[in-house]
């Protein structure tokens, strides 16, 4: 897709603003569940976004291609497909591809052509994940009218123009069944309805969902220029991925200090810790001082093996968490969660800043609030 | 011989209001104003006046109005008051014309051209009355990257130096100022949690008790410099330039070189301290890099190294060279920062504007990928708080004010620093005239003055939905421009207003 910003951002505004709705679920011990609730969450929530976008990601969805990488793209005409299946043909081996299932849907108009591709990088590739990530990089940027909605393995995004829940009928995505689910309708204030421009935005199985907007856009897009992140796009969700990526895969940060470098505690807080404690978030704000993401914000972080829920530091845009058993939800609003889960244990609105995550690996939630979930959970 | 330079004020005496109490002569350092007991009236001679309005402020029964003079040569724009004056003064005395304080010439003042953003409907603004606003400021160089294993920062950073608003005091020397005006603002850089900077004229050792707000200067006459000295301080600054007198060194006129003054620069009474224009030791930027190690070593690596730059035409590139020569602070100084004495034409003439140069260094570091190794401080010609957070916004890390600091001591900018004679006690040699300042009060008014400005700071900060101040950092997409040509904006790298 050439141009990238002049479709995301035809006005050339600083950056692309979003009011939205989000919703997150995840299963602890990674069972499968259809996407079907997670439509009726969005549908309850379907006056938070205008009609401009919505959009899911589905982790678990592609269990029998679980080794390949699984690209979801669409395509503005023949052309654009055609480019992209002889790109994809010279770097990848495709082991099986087709039109991604969708029916028509009122309400959601004039879809670009939807394929999927399960591929696996030529043989001898090192660095395979860095090698798509650039592959994704060059489709978006040189090949005209195509665009990656999502790179990763056993996940996919779905996305589109058109409210969220019908974007979700459209799909099918009830024919789906994951084990982590995030959703996104979108309030755009400033762009025009492009598919690509929906959430989730997504690069290897990294996926962001994001409501807000980020007042520091202009400093940390500028700092994550000097690490070779360039926005093409120009939308406050952007850097959030790409700070995310910098502080997590190339700078090996746990999740939970990658959350308190982008919301940081403040600096009376930190003057209250521990020593050691103390010196790490001193530290972390002095160097990452220019990633500290001001402004009204809640994202909805997911790879794998994790969903993060993270709101700004003073709490200015809607998240609450809320746990059934074994499944953990976040949410812009607690109806959306009771519609689909009535016999909700617990529900709570996390702190400003104080990411809550869901983890694969332990089953287990952590973030504030988690010591009595486990209380909840052992009863 | 009789000189032809007409007096530069008029002394409008109300006789009706005066009561001859004498104020005004006594006030006066220049003695403007006498008494005349034969006609019991007070009289000026005019010719010594430099419109401080020290009288008029002091007079009891506001009989004294100091105007500009009205007299009038035949008009003309290109041989104006000011040249004809200055042309008179160098035929009187065959000398180069001297000056205080920074360029008054009408050079575009682009923080005048600069708008600020604030948050409607999309994003809530935030009252800092009622919530967290963060100016905190650390000084020093940050890593690329932290490296934190098992939940533990390994490795330390840099020193840092922490600045609880970005605001520090410009560096103005002992002997340039008066102990009284020093010693007020190094209380006043304590008090308020930032620094103040001893310029190039040494430290008093009673001063040193405010070594934890205080910056020393390591400029080309190494005035006062020994291992206390630079251990003594939180920061050490390499002065090359400054940027009302860049490429030539500082000069303290041999009046204001006082029993007391000569200590502590370490000079002979009354002799010229004249600094050499450049350092002698630096004829490029590896000799920089020497120094800056140099007085790594004699501080330990414990306290950051800042060097301080005049704006100049290729400032971008000299920062660049600055940073990877190892400083960890990056000073620039613009065509309207400030001094107690300079050559006038060189004053007036010679610089680039802080707005240019800062927005150009800082792009320059960026696309260097070094911006993060070294802050970036600015000064020169900083009048309000809205000037500062635009400084910030294009980049700067922090600021340095120095006639904002002094004004609110009572300067006038009457540009009569190099004289010593400073009615206001301020940039005075005259220990008596040192003591017109009580420092308890300047150091009050100091503190006002920086509590004033970093509330002004929070609310705009709030205002745009910022809460702390490193997200408005380099954030230029809050600022635009108004009445700026295209080339003016690329350099600033920011937007015309309404777009």
């Amino acid at each position: 897709m050439e141009e990238l910003q002049r479709i995301a951002n035809p006005f050339g505004d600083d950056k692309a603003m979003d009011a939205c709705g989000l919703f997150g679920a995840m299963h602890l011990k990674g069972e499968t569940f259809s996407g079907r609730d997670i439509i009726i969450a969005m549908a309850n929530m379907c006056d938070r976004g205008n009609g401009l976008g919505g959009g899911y990601a589905a982790y678990g969805i592609y269990p029998d291609y679980a080794e390949l990488y699984a690209f979801h793209l669409m395509f503005e005409h023949r052309r654009a497909k055609e480019a992209t299946e002889a790109f994809l043909e010279e770097h990848f081996r495709i082991a099986e591809q087709g039109e991604i299932p969708h029916r028509p849907v009122p309400g959601v108009t004039d879809p670009p052509l939807l394929w999927r591709y399960f591929a696996e990088p030529r043989p001898g590739t090192a660095a395979p994940d860095d090698f798509v990530v650039e592959r994704v990089m060059d489709i978006n940027t040189r090949i005209d009218g195509a665009f990656v909605f999502s790179s990763g393995k056993n996940m996919g995004v779905f996305k589109g123009v058109g409210h969220c829940h019908d974007i979700g009928n459209f799909f099918c995505l009830e024919d789906y069944e994951g084990y982590l689910w995030t959703a996104h309708s979108r309030f755009p204030t400033n762009t025009q309805g492009w598919w690509g421009g929906a959430h989730p935005f997504c690069i290897l199985d990294w996926t962001v969902v994001h409501n807000g907007e980020i007042s520091s856009y202009g400093i940390n897009r500028r700092f994550l220029e000097m690490h070779g992140y360039y926005c093409t796009m120009q939308t406050d969700t952007e850097v959030v991925a790409y700070a995310v990526d910098l502080l997590v895969r190339r700078h090996h940060l746990p999740v939970e200090l990658a959350a308190k470098v982008m919301a940081a505690p403040l600096w009376t807080q930190i003057e209250r810790m521990e020593p050691e404690e103390k010196k790490l978030y001193t530290v972390l704000r002095q160097a990452y001082a220019s990633l500290l993401m001001n402004g009204p914000f809640t994202i909805i972080v997911a790879n794998r093996d994790e969903m993060i829920g993270l709101g700004d530091r003073v709490r200015l845009r809607p998240l609450v968490a809320g746990v059934k058993g074994d499944t953990l939800y976040l949410s812009s609003e607690e109806a959306a969660i009771r519609l689909i889960e009535p016999g909700l244990e617990r529900a709570w609105i996390p702190k400003g800043g104080e990411p809550i995550i869901g983890r694969l690996a332990d089953a287990r939630v952590s973030g504030q609030g988690a010591a009595l979930l486990d209380q909840a959970q052992g009863q | 011989m009789k000189s032809y330079v007409l007096p530069e004020f008029w002394v409008d005496r109300d006789d009706y209001r005066c009561i001859r109490c004498g104020v005004c002569v006594n006030q006066c350092s220049y003695d403007t104003h006498y008494y005349d007991p034969e006609d019991d009236v007070v009289r000026a001679r005019e010719e010594r006046c430099t419109g401080c309005q020290r009288c008029a402020v002091f007079c009891p029964t506001n009989a004294l109005t100091i105007r500009t003079h009205p007299y009038e040569y035949r008009p003309n724009a290109n041989w104006r008051k000011e040249n004809i004056r200055d042309l008179n003064r160098q035929a009187d005395t065959g000398g180069v014309v001297l000056t205080g304080m920074g360029n008054d010439k009408p050079l575009r003042i682009y923080w005048d051209h600069l708008v600020l953003n604030a948050s409607q409907v999309t994003n809530p603004s935030i009252d800092p009355l009622r919530e967290p606003m963060e100016l905190d400021t650390f000084l020093g160089a940050k890593p690329d990257q932290v490296d934190v294993t098992c939940g533990r920062v390994q490795g330390s950073l840099p020193p840092q130096i922490h600045l609880s608003t970005p605001i520090m005091f410009s560096a103005m020397s002992y002997g340039a100022v008066s102990y009284q005006a020093q010693l007020s603002m190094m209380r006043a850089a304590g008090e308020y949690g930032t620094l103040a900077n001893t310029g190039e004229g040494g430290w008093r050792r009673e001063l040193r008790v405010y070594g934890a707000s205080t910056i020393v200067q390591v400029a080309s006459g190494r005035f006062g410099v020994d291992r206390s000295y630079l251990n003594e301080a939180a920061m050490v600054e390499i002065k090359i330039g400054q940027g009302a007198k860049p490429g030539i060194g500082g000069h303290l006129p041999g009046e204001k070189v006082t029993p007391p003054v000569a200590e502590t620069r370490m000079i002979p009474v009354g002799t010229d301290a004249l600094s050499p224009a450049p350092q002698h030791d630096i004829y490029s930027i590896e000799d920089l890099s020497m120094l800056i190690y140099a007085l790594k070593e004699a501080t330990h690596y414990e306290k950051p190294v800042a060097v301080k730059i005049s704006a100049v035409h290729n400032a971008a590139a000299i920062a660049s060279g600055i940073v990877r020569a190892g400083a960890d602070v990056v000073v620039l100084d613009g065509i309207r920062g400030g001094t107690g004495a300079a050559p006038k034409i060189i004053r007036d003439n010679v610089g680039i504007p802080i707005e240019l140069a800062l927005a150009a260094v800082d792009q320059r570091l960026r696309e260097e990928g070094i911006r993060s190794r070294a802050s970036v401080v600015v000064a020169g010609g900083f009048r309000n708080s809205g000037d500062v957070i635009k400084a910030i916004a294009l980049g700067a890390d922090a600021v340095y004010i120095g006639t904002p600091a002094l004004v609110a001591i009572g300067c006038t900018v009457c540009q009569k620093c190099y004289t010593g004679k400073c009615p206001w006690g301020i940039t005075a040699a005259d220990p008596r005239l040192g003591k017109r300042i009580n420092p308890d009060i300047a150091t009050q008014r100091l503190v006002n003055l920086l509590r004033g400005w970093s509330f002004e700071i929070k609310e705009m900060l709030g205002g745009m939905g910022i809460n702390a101040i490193e997200s408005l950092r380099g954030n230029r997409l809050h600022l635009r421009g108004v009445g700026l040509a295209e080339w003016e904006l690329e350099v600033l790298g920011v937007k015309g207003a309404g777009r």
